[in-house]
Parts: C-alpha cells; sequence; structure tokens
C-alpha cells in the first residue's frame, strides 16, 4: 500500500498564479450559480412565498434527511443561451429516508416553470441518471408545461420524459409525484406515469385542458377544482395516491412513501469503517492545476487529495508513464483511476489503459478518468507504428466496460483523447468539469492554426496573394470562439457534463456519485469488442 | 442489641438509614411500594419486602404490614425515617407491641407533641416561650394569622389569612388539605409574625436522662411553608441567643420526658425575640447540616439510644465552619411549584466527597434518592435529593453549594435548582438577612439561570449542532460526506425547539470543510446582533464553541425529542418539535386541559353555568398539593369531561368553556 506524497510548494510563485486563476474561475462559477439560485428573479420569487408556496430548493431542503448531501445536477444547464440559467428546474440526488434518490423539482419562479429545450434535457439527464443507477425518481411538479415559443425543439422529443418514468417503473425502479401546482396538458402525465401520486389540497391542478379549452372545444362550463383539483383527484378520478394538506404535508407523504419502499441497495457496500480522510491540505486543489492549459500537472497531486488517506497503488508505473493507473479507494468504496500525467496519449499508455480497463471489469472495480490529454500523439512515426489502432485498443475498451465509469475534467480534454478517456459519448455515470478546464476536437489556437494553413495553401493553389492582416483577424477571432465554446461553463450549459464543480468538491462529489452507483449491481464486462492487435 | 433493622421508608432518608447501619453492622430490610419497585433505596438494603399497590396509604402508611415485614424477615428493629409514621404514635405503640425496638421516641411523647395545642398549652406552663394561639377562629383577635393543621407538619396544610374575610376560606382549604395529607382536619391559628426567622435546636436524649443539644438550624428560606435551603449556624444567632434557644429546646424535651433525636422548631421575631413553634419528633429532612458541624451521625446516636445506651459525652458542637443544604425537588418553581413528574434520565452531581455522611473534611455532601432513569411519579412527595456543602465559612459553603448546583445534570423533570442557585447567590442571602418571606421578597430568584439572549440562543444552537453529529454518526448512506454538503448552497438545516422561553427556531450551514459557516436563531430576541461564533468541536454529546474568542461547553443529552443542555451559565431543556407535524384534529377551543397528572378533587361548576375570569372551576389533587383549575377568562361551561376522583394525566381535557 503506497501513499502519495507532494511536491505542492504554497509559497511558490505558480501556486500562487494557479490559485489565483482558480479562484477568477471560480468567481465566474459562483456569479453562475448566483443567477440559477435566484430563480425567477425577486419579484417573482416574491410572489411565489407570499402565496405560501416554496421554491424548488426549499422543497429540496425539506423532502431530503436532515445533514445529508445533496448534490445538484446540471446546475448552470443553459448557461450561454437565451434561457436563463438552470433551466426553470433543479435537479440531483439527495437521501430520503436513507435512501438515495434522483430529485427533479420545477421551479415555477422561472416563467411558470415552464419547460425549454434546456429544460427538457436536464429533466432527461436526470432520468438516466435514475435508471442507470437505480436511484428512485422523485418529482415536484409545478410547471406551465410547454415554453411554447421554443416549442418546436420540445414537443417531439419531450415525450420521452413520460416514456422514461414508465420506463422506470418496469425497471422496478420506484418513481413519486407531488403536483403542487400546475401539471396541466402533457405534464399531467408527470403524476400520471408515476407509481405514487402526491397532490396538495387547493393547489394542484391536474388536467389535460383547462376551463377555456373545454369550453372551446365541447361548451362545458367548468372550473379548475372539478377539472383537475387535489380533492376531485383523490376522491373520484383516482390519480392522487395521497392528498396532502399543504406544501409540506406532501413532503412528508413522499418521505411516507419512500420509507416504505423496501430499498436496498445491489451494488456492494463500502469497506466498513469511517473512510480515511485525504493526508494533504484539499485546498492545494485550486492551485495544483496549471494556469496555462499548455503545462501539464501531475495528477498525483490530485489523487493525494482524492482518495481515502491518499493511499494508491500505482500499476505499470515504469511503462507508458505518460499515463497513470493504479487501485485507491474513496469512500470506502474500490476504485480504479487512469489520469493523464503529460497531455498526449502514445501507443503505450493506450496499450496500458486498455489492459487497466480490462483488469478493472475482470475484479467488478469502477474506474475513474481524470482527463487532462491533448489527444492521441500525432506524426508519422506514430501513425506509422500504429497509434490509430492502439487508440482503437483504449476506445474500444472503455466503450465496451461495463463497471461504472466517473470522469472529472481537471485541465485539457481535446481531440480523441476526450473520448479514449471516457467523454460524455462514451457514458461515464457521471462526468464533472473542475473550472479551468476546456474541451474541443483540438486547441483554440492549434485550430486556428489549422484553419491558417488550410487557407494559406488554398490562396496559393488559386495564385493568389495571401492576406496576411486578413488572417491574424481570422485566427483571433475563431481562437476567441474557440475558446469561449470550449469553457467548463459553456459546455456545462450544453449539458455535456454534470456539473463544473469546485475541485476541493471533487472527492465528496465522486463520493456520493459511488454511493449511488452502487445502488445498481457493479458487474464488469464479459466480452469486448475485438481488439485489433 | 439491634441486629436486623427495618426501615419504614423510602427515597433518601431510607438510603441514609441503612448507610449509618451498615456501618454499624446492622443487617437492613428495605420495603417498597409498587412504583418503588427499582428504587435505589431496596437495592441498598440486605433484604426488601414489597408492599403492593402505589398510594402511601396503601403501602409506607400500613403499620400492619411494616410490622409483619420486620417479622418475616427477622428484624428486631423499625426506624420510621420522617413523614409517614415517623410521628405516629399507634405505630410507635404496635411496633414495641409486636416485640420490637423502635427507634424514635416514646410514644407518650410523639403524641403529646402531635396535639400542637396541648402541647403548647403544656410547654408555654413549662415556660417555653409561645404566640398566641386560637382554637375558636371566632376569637382571633388580630390578622395576619397562620392556620396550621394540628397534626403533621412539613407545612402541609397551612395558610396565612390577613383579615377575617380570607379566614374562612383558609381553614376550609387547610382543614382538606390536612386531612388529605395526614387523615386529621384539625387545624388553629396562631399570630403570624412578618419578618420572621426559622430557627430550630436539634436535641438528642438518651433513656437514662441524659439530654443534649446540638445547636441551632435556620431554615427561613421556604416555599409555601415547605424548607428549601437549610444551614447551621445560623448568622442570626447570636452565642446568647443560642444558649437561650437550648435552654428552652432543653426544657420543652424534657417536660415531655423526650428519648431520641427531635427538633424543637422556634420562631425568630425581627424583635429578637423568639417563640415555640412546634417540636418534630423525629429525625429532620435537614439533620445533615447540623452532622456536618458538629461531628456526629445522628442516625447511629438514634440507634445506640434505641439500644438502651447512653448518649457519649457531647460538648456542645465546637466551632467547624459552615453548613448549608438545599432541598432538591422535582417541581416548577415558576409554575407555582407545581410537581413535575417522569422520568430522570440521568442524574450526576460532580464532586461529591461522601453520600449520607460528613465529608472528612470540608466539601460535598449528597443524600439522594434518585438514580439514573428514576421514575419520578404523583405518589410521594417531591424531594429528589439534598445537597450539602461544608465550608469553613458561610460564604465558603454558600459558593460551592451554588456552583455544584450549576454543574450537575438533572435531566428529566423540572426542579427548582436554578432558584436555590439564585438564593445561594443572592446579596440578601449572603448577608445573611433572610426571613421567611425571602422568596416573596426577592421575585428576581424565579428567573432561570440560562435565560439570556445569547445563552438560550447559543443552547439551542448547541442542541441543533450535537443532533446533526449524531445524525451523520449514524448515518446509514454517505456517512463519509461532510454534513449537510451542498455543491450549490442555498438554504439552511433548520430545527425547531420548544424551549421554557418559547419556541426558537435555528439554522446553520457547514463549509466543506465542516466549518459553521452560517447560523441564525429566531423566536429568541432578535435585537440583541448574535456573536461570532466558530464550532471548535461537536459530537452527539455536546458543542464547545469559540464565541468571540471565548470557548463555552455545552452539554447536550437528548433522550427521545428532549434535549437537555447543561453549560455554565445554566441548564435547559428544550423539546424538538416534529419536521413535519402530522395534521391531526386539535383541541376544541377553550378546551382546560390537566397541567399535571393527578386526581380530580372537588369540581365546583357544571356545564350551562357561567363562569367569570378567573373563578375557580376544579381542583387537582397531585403529590398531596391542591391545585386551583381556573377559567381564563369569562364564559359558559360547555362541559367538564371528568368526574371528582378521576385520576387524569396531563393534557386530559378538564373542562371545554364558551368563550363570551
Amino acid at each position: 500500500m503506497a501513499i502519495l506524497g507532494t511536491a505542492v510548494n504554497p509559497r511558490g510563485q505558480a501556486y500562487q498564479e494557479n490559485r489565483s486563476a482558480m479562484l477568477d474561475r471560480l468567481a465566474e462559477l459562483d456569479a453562475a450559480l448566483d443567477d440559477a439560485r435566484a430563480g425567477g428573479g425577486e419579484k417573482y420569487v416574491a410572489r411565489h412565498h407570499a402565496r405560501g408556496k416554496l421554491l424548488p430548493r426549499e422543497r429540496i431542503e425539506l423532502l431530503v434527511d436532515r445533514d445529508t448531501p445533496f448534490l445538484e445536477l446540471s446546475p448552470v444547464a443553459a448557461w450561454g443561451t437565451d434561457f436563463p440559467v438552470g433551466a426553470s428546474v433543479v435537479t440531483g440526488i439527495g437521501v430520503v429516508e436513507d435512501v438515495e434518490c434522483v430529485i427533479v423539482a420545477n421551479d415555477p419562479t422561472v416563467r411558470g416553470g415552464a419547460v425549454n429545450p434546456y429544460t427538457l434535457a436536464k429533466t432527461r439527464r436526470a432520468g438516466e441518471i435514475s435508471l442507470a443507477n437505480r436511484l428512485p425518481m422523485i418529482n415536484l411538479v409545478e410547471s406551465g408545461g410547454a415554453d411554447l415559443p421554443s416549442q418546436a425543439d420540445i414537443f417531439i422529443p419531450g415525450g420521452r420524459v413520460f416514456r422514461d418514468l414508465t420506463r422506470l417503473s418496469a425497471a422496478r425502479i420506484p418513481t413519486v409525484t407531488v403536483v403542487f401546482g400546475n401539471a396541466t396538458a402533457g405534464g399531467a402525465y408527470v403524476p400520471g406515469m408515476s407509481d405514487y401520486t402526491i397532490m396538495v389540497r387547493d393547489r394542484a391542478k391536474v388536467f389535460l385542458a383547462g376551463p377555456p379549452l373545454v369550453k372551446m372545444a365541447t361548451g362545458e362550463a367548468t372550473d379548475d377544482e372539478s377539472l383537475g383539483g387535489a380533492v376531485m383527484h383523490a376522491s373520484r378520478s383516482g390519480l392522487a395516491d395521497y392528498l396532502a394538506e399543504d406544501e409540506r404535508d406532501g413532503l412528508r407523504l413522499v418521505r411516507q412513501v419512500v420509507r416504505r419502499l423496501n430499498r436496498r441497495k445491489l451494488g456492494p457496500a463500502p469497506r466498513g469503517g469511517p473512510a480515511a480522510a485525504p493526508r494533504h491540505d484539499v485546498g492545494d486543489l485550486l492551485a495544483v492545476p496549471s494556469a496555462d492549459l499548455r503545462l501539464p500537472y501531475d495528477p498525483r497531486e490530485v489523487l493525494g487529495r482524492v482518495l481515502d488517506g491518499s493511499e494508491f497503488d500505482e500499476f505499470k508505473p515504469a511503462y507508458g508513464a505518460a499515463l497513470c493507473t493504479g487501485w485507491g479507494e474513496l469512500h470506502g468504496y474500490p476504485i480504479g483511476v487512469l489520469a493523464n500525467v503529460r497531455g498526449v496519449l502514445f501507443s503505450e499508455e493506450a496499450q496500458k489503459a486498455a489492459q487497466f480497463i480490462q483488469l478493472a471489469n475482470a475484479v467488478d472495480t469502477p474506474l475513474l478518468f481524470l482527463q487532462n490529454t491533448t489527444g492521441y500523439m500525432v506524426g508519422t512515426e506514430y501513425e506509422q507504428r500504429g497509434i490509430i489502432k492502439h487508440g482503437a485498443l483504449m476506445i474500444n475498451a472503455v466503450a465496451n466496460s461495463t463497471v461504472p465509469h466517473l470522469t472529472v475534467t481537471i485541465g485539457a480534454s481535446f481531440g480523441a483523447g476526450n473520448y479514449g478517456m471516457c467523454g460524455r459519448a462514451y457514458e461515464p455515470r457521471f462526468l464533472f468539469t473542475w473550472p479551468n478546464a476546456k474541451s474541443a476536437v483540438m486547441g483554440p489556437a492549434q485550430l486556428a492554426g489549422v484553419l491558417s494553413i488550410v487557407a494559406r495553401q488554398a490562396a496559393e493553389a488559386k495564385g493568389q496573394v495571401y492576406d496576411e492582416d486578413a488572417d491574424r483577424a481570422m485566427r483571433a477571432m475563431v481562437e476567441q470562439q474557440i475558446e469561449s465554446e470550449s469553457a467548463a461553463l459553456y459546455l456545462s450549459g450544453r449539458l455535456y457534463d454534470d456539473g463544473v464543480i469546485d475541485p476541493r468538491d471533487t472527492r465528496t462529489v465522486l463520493g456520493i456519485c459511488l454511493s449511488a452507483i452502487h445502488s445498481g449491481p457493479v458487474q464488469g464486462a464479459d466480452g469486448f469488442g475485438v481488439f485489433r492487435l | 442489641m439491634i441486629r436486623r433493622l427495618l426501615v419504614a421508608n423510602r427515597g433518601e432518608i431510607a438510603r441514609r438509614v441503612l448507610a449509618t447501619c451498615r456501618q454499624m453492622g446492622i443487617e437492613t430490610v428495605a420495603v417498597y411500594s409498587d412504583a418503588d419497585a427499582r428504587s435505589p433505596h431496596v437495592a441498598d438494603a440486605d433484604c426488601a419486602v414489597h408492599l403492593p399497590g402505589d398510594a402511601a396509604t396503601a403501602t409506607y402508611l400500613r403499620g400492619d404490614l411494616l410490622i409483619a415485614a420486620a417479622h418475616r424477615t427477622g428484624a428486631d428493629a423499625i426506624h420510621p425515617g420522617y413523614g409517614f409514621l415517623a410521628e405516629n404514635a399507634d405505630f410507635a405503640n404496635a411496633v414495641a407491641d409486636a416485640g420490637l425496638v423502635w427507634v424514635g421516641p416514646p410514644a407518650k411523647a410523639i403524641a403529646l407533641m402531635g396535639l400542637k395545642i396541648e402541647a403548647k398549652a403544656l410547654l408555654a406552663e413549662a415556660g417555653v416561650p409561645m404566640l398566641p394561639t386560637f382554637t375558636d377562629p371566632e376569637l382571633v383577635d388580630g390578622f395576619p394569622v397562620l392556620v396550621k393543621a394540628s397534626t403533621g407538619g412539613g407545612g402541609r396544610g397551612m395558610r396565612v389569612a390577613r383579615d377575617r374575610d380570607a379566614l374562612a376560606d383558609a381553614i376550609a382549604s387547610a382543614r382538606r388539605e390536612a386531612a388529605s395529607a395526614f387523615g386529621d382536619g384539625t387545624v388553629f391559628c396562631e399570630r403570624y409574625v412578618e419578618g420572621a426567622r426559622h430557627i430550630e435546636v436539634q436535641v438528642i436524649a438518651d433513656a437514662h436522662g441524659t439530654i443534649r443539644t446540638l445547636g441551632e438550624r435556620e431554615c427561613s428560606i421556604q416555599r409555601r411553608h415547605q424548607k428549601l435551603i437549610e444551614e447551621t449556624p445560623s448568622p442570626a444567632v447570636t452565642p446568647a441567643l443560642r444558649e437561650e434557644l437550648c435552654a428552652a429546646a432543653m426544657t420543652a424535651a424534657r417536660t415531655v420526658g423526650y428519648v431520641g433525636a427531635g427538633t424543637v422548631e422556634f420562631l425568630l421575631a425581627p424583635s429578637g425575640r423568639f417563640y415555640f413553634l412546634e417540636m418534630n419528633t423525629r429525625l429532620q429532612v435537614e439533620h445533615p447540616v447540623t452532622e456536618c458541624v458538629a461531628g456526629v451521625d445522628l442516625v447511629q446516636l438514634q440507634l445506640q439510644v434505641a439500644d438502651g445506651g447512653t448518649l457519649p459525652p457531647l460538648a456542645e458542637p465546637p466551632a467547624r465552619g459552615h453548613a448549608i443544604e438545599v432541598r432538591l425537588c422535582a417541581e416548577d418553581p415558576a409554575y407555582a411549584w407545581r410537581p413535575s413528574t417522569g422520568t430522570l434520565h440521568r442524574f450526576r452531581v460532580r464532586d461529591v466527597a461522601t453520600e449520607f455522611r460528613p465529608p472528612p473534611r470540608p466539601g460535598l455532601r449528597l443524600d439522594s434518592g434518585v438514580d439514573d432513569g428514576s421514575e419520578i411519579g404523583v405518589h410521594y412527595d417531591s424531594l429528589l435529593a439534598k445537597l450539602i456543602a461544608w465550608a469553613p465559612t458561610r460564604a465558603g459553603a454558600a459558593r460551592l453549594l451554588a456552583s455544584a448546583l450549576v454543574r450537575s445534570d438533572i435531566h428529566g423533570v423540572l426542579t427548582n435548582r436554578d432558584l436555590l442557585v439564585r438564593v445561594l447567590r443572592h446579596e440578601a442571602f449572603l448577608a445573611g438577612t433572610i426571613d421567611t418571606g425571602f422568596l416573596d421578597h426577592h421575585p428576581e430568584v424565579f428567573t432561570p439561570l440560562l435565560s439570556s439572549v445569547d445563552g438560550v440562543r447559543l443552547a439551542c444552537l448547541a442542541v441543533a449542532l450535537a443532533g446533526a453529529a449524531e445524525r451523520r454518526a449514524t448515518a446509514s448512506v454517505l456517512p463519509a460526506a461532510p454534513s449537510g454538503w451542498r455543491n450549490v448552497p442555498s438554504g439552511w438545516q433548520t430545527s425547531v425547539y420548544d424551549a421554557p422561553a418559547g419556541r426558537v427556531e435555528v439554522g446553520y450551514r457547514f463549509d466543506r470543510d465542516g466549518r459553521l459557516a452560517s447560523w441564525w436563531t429566531r423566536g429568541v430576541d432578535a435585537e440583541q446582533p448574535q456573536p461570532e461564533v466558530a464550532v471548535v468541536h461537536s459530537d452527539p454529546s455536546g458543542v464547545v464553541f469559540d464565541v468571540e474568542g471565548i470557548r463555552l461547553a455545552f452539554g447536550v443529552h437528548r433522550v427521545g425529542g428532549v434535549s437537555f443542555v447543561d453549560s455554565a451559565e445554566g441548564s435547559i431543556a428544550v423539546t424538538e418539535l416534529p419536521r413535519f407535524p402530522e395534521p391531526t384534529a386539535e383541541l376544541a377551543e377553550g378546551s382546560l386541559v390537566a397541567p399535571l397528572p393527578g386526581a380530580v378533587g372537588r369540581v365546583l361548576v357544571s356545564p350551562g353555568q357561567h363562569v367569570g375570569a378567573g373563578e375557580l372551576l376544579m381542583t387537582l389533587e397531585a403529590m398531596k398539593l391542591e391545585h386551583p383549575v381556573h377559567a381564563p377568562a369569562a364564559g359558559v361551561v360547555a362541559s367538564i369531561p371528568v368526574r371528582a376522583g378521576a385520576q387524569v394525566d396531563t393534557g386530559t381535557v378538564l373542562a371545554v368553556l364558551t368563550p363570551e
């Protein structure tokens, strides 16, 4: 058992520079989270409170077991888009009656909780997490339905939300819904498709069509309560299983339901006894990542601040040393780690990774990928030695591995390195990003440079004089665009991760994810695709 | 020679007697009622006999059962303790007739002193100073007067009447209480002296004519004529006065042919004159202060005298410092001394030097009848324990006693502890300017110790954080995650408590490193700015705060929903209110509920009757005291769901009023 040391020097100049750069990024993250927390803004929040209603995060705080952690997912969804940050819904993993659940709570202060394309993506991602990890799903519903101006982007794909709900039920993953207000038209199918439905007296409105539409369609004059009130649904239609006296009572009833779900985790329990905290100062994680992404840094400094007791048994340390692989524990759960040491992946690293992933599958051990890669090595020598073949080995192993994967982008994530290191497309159970991280097909300067070279060659082929001023302007513009499009917040806004996290929270976030993952079985793959050897 | 002794009592006094027996090698027999089956006095004895039932009349007052128990266990002597049958001449006779040694005065002396009217006449003749006494209320020639029960003691059946109008009520009420407590409703009136002090003299006499006095005790700190704090020597007694008091006590004892331990009680008027009140023909509750200062074991002397022995040559006690005793009772001083019942979850007095006997050198003595887990019921009196401090000076004893009380853990029932501490620390008490009206003159002593805004805030925060620590320590999922961790913090962890001063809500939030990031309380004075607080340590049993540079520890002991908090400032108990109250039917408006368990006494109104605000509706009898139930406002009685004599629990609806 090896204990990771540290070479971090808090008095060094690099430390201060790195830390200061990270604090700037964290300030941007905080600003984005402030936007998300603000919901629909002061006026709408005040109006909501004045009606005796709670905000989605207030509902969640009441719902979850006291003093337990709550991991909010995709908190800055829709950042950098025309839609409000947070996408009018709060999702996350919380503990209810000792059971980890996925919680989805509409934010009715944001345009009435209307569903826009980002709301849909965020909700669907929560559903995926519920299904993949066998976590009961709790919906705290109060939504006016589709955001009509963007209906074209949500109407057809939006049906999946209801399909996913009933598929969860079919997979014996319980679904519970409380209706706090509007859940009309399509929204009515959220309570409709849930295993357990609770409606709040005098508040819930659940119907396919409201009084005006009914009047238009059939000429019948009626009212909200008769069409879809909580009392009606609890006593007449049977759509409500429980009638809650108020919001708090609704949340009490959710807890009552969950208490009786007889939920047992299917994965192995963590090692008994308290998990040893890392031996090194977790605060250093602000200064460990290089402010300049082009400077690789030692991921063992990260592992020493994330793994239990900073203990890490490295596998094949002397071979393919640009990728570090090895075993450790996190919150008592065994875990295999793949972490980029120097950004470039060579054939040796790719083969080492493929072997390590197979080993983890052979012993049902989840994998953690710490991404800081600029991609697979390019150049004649490497192509001739089969870098594509070896990269394919690694991607094959990652793609077909069935032990749960966790990915954290702790720096660069460029090119096919993103794939080999289990980027979003490779469906890690959870993927989080540090604020300093960047992901793109290649680095902004490289991309601008490539465009410049291609343009210059085109001009030369046509015998034209290349406009150097225009080239400079083009390169600057492209670099700027790629820079912003590869930023953590931008990508998180587009749901390409499950959230941007403070590096100091990495251990806690991963611990929550590992515990959630172990709600379902943890089983390695029986076979992989054909390895091109 | 007494070989095996049965103690016909319970609680601390039974344990006290058993302790001396053990020291003398006397085998011991305890008796116990149903309610006392697990009481410490039972375990202290070599064997114990069950007296079926709970009520004193079915158990500790059943002389026949006690004598039978002595025979069955081969006991050859009975010690009655105090209360119950201690001053019952018939029992003393029955014990002697049964061939057993009676550890007490001759039945004749008991009988004589028990008839207070006759005793006073006899002693007045012998030259003991007396207050004017009236057996016929019509003859009362001046007010105020004190109405007293002719038999019994302990302050029961006593009422002050300040004018003739109040006299009839006082007499009726005193009669009922006396009849209920002592089985004899005879009362008489005595001139009431304002500003008087209660001074008593300990006497001990053997059967061979030797009578000794062991100095005086002052017991002026009283509530409703029941002693709360007793001390010796009295700061009001000069050597000359002591000589006079002891001489009068000696006369009283000699006049009635007294044998054994007894106490002659006097009233010391502000004028400096003293008057005989009564003689208690038993061991007194407050005897330990005398034992400390005089260096004697009064129970041992009682046993020697009962065995026919002669008293050792006792000189008047040399100056051996000062001793003060407090009676720690399960009652709520702020609520008319309402008895408090329930489980005493923890009873811990720190740094006690001895139990049931004087410490070898100045220090603390504890005479306790209870233990962790004792059930405090309605059947017997509310005394939990006596704590005695013995120190070279009076001020030193008061300081030691007060600090020991503050540092004690007394969890589960309300007690008079805070009041005792406030009296012991009161300027007037320390100056020795006390009289029997002390509590009326100094209402500030009724303020709970832990009542400052920040004290209450921190106590509630401590309960919340200890609760958080407990929940984290026992979490079945994610035990390794930081308490209440959020990646997007937006709210607080909240708890709501029912605290002595009302509802208090606490909010707190930790940062990722487990430091207290933010906290607040609602329901405590919001005007006062909240101090800067850091948590030095927290676990389920307590929290240490750093409050603007000062470390303060708060012990927390949670039993179900109730948490007991102990701090240097004082202690409180708070009840956590459920996070999700079940929506249940509430009590009908205007319902009056029983404030404590007991039996319904008199029911004075009937449905349909108009009642005025404050009108007496019924009485509730508990722990031998009468608790009035008044109309909170004028109205019409809608219903009376209980009948006289019915047993009721706390919260039982006694009456429903329709307000007008």
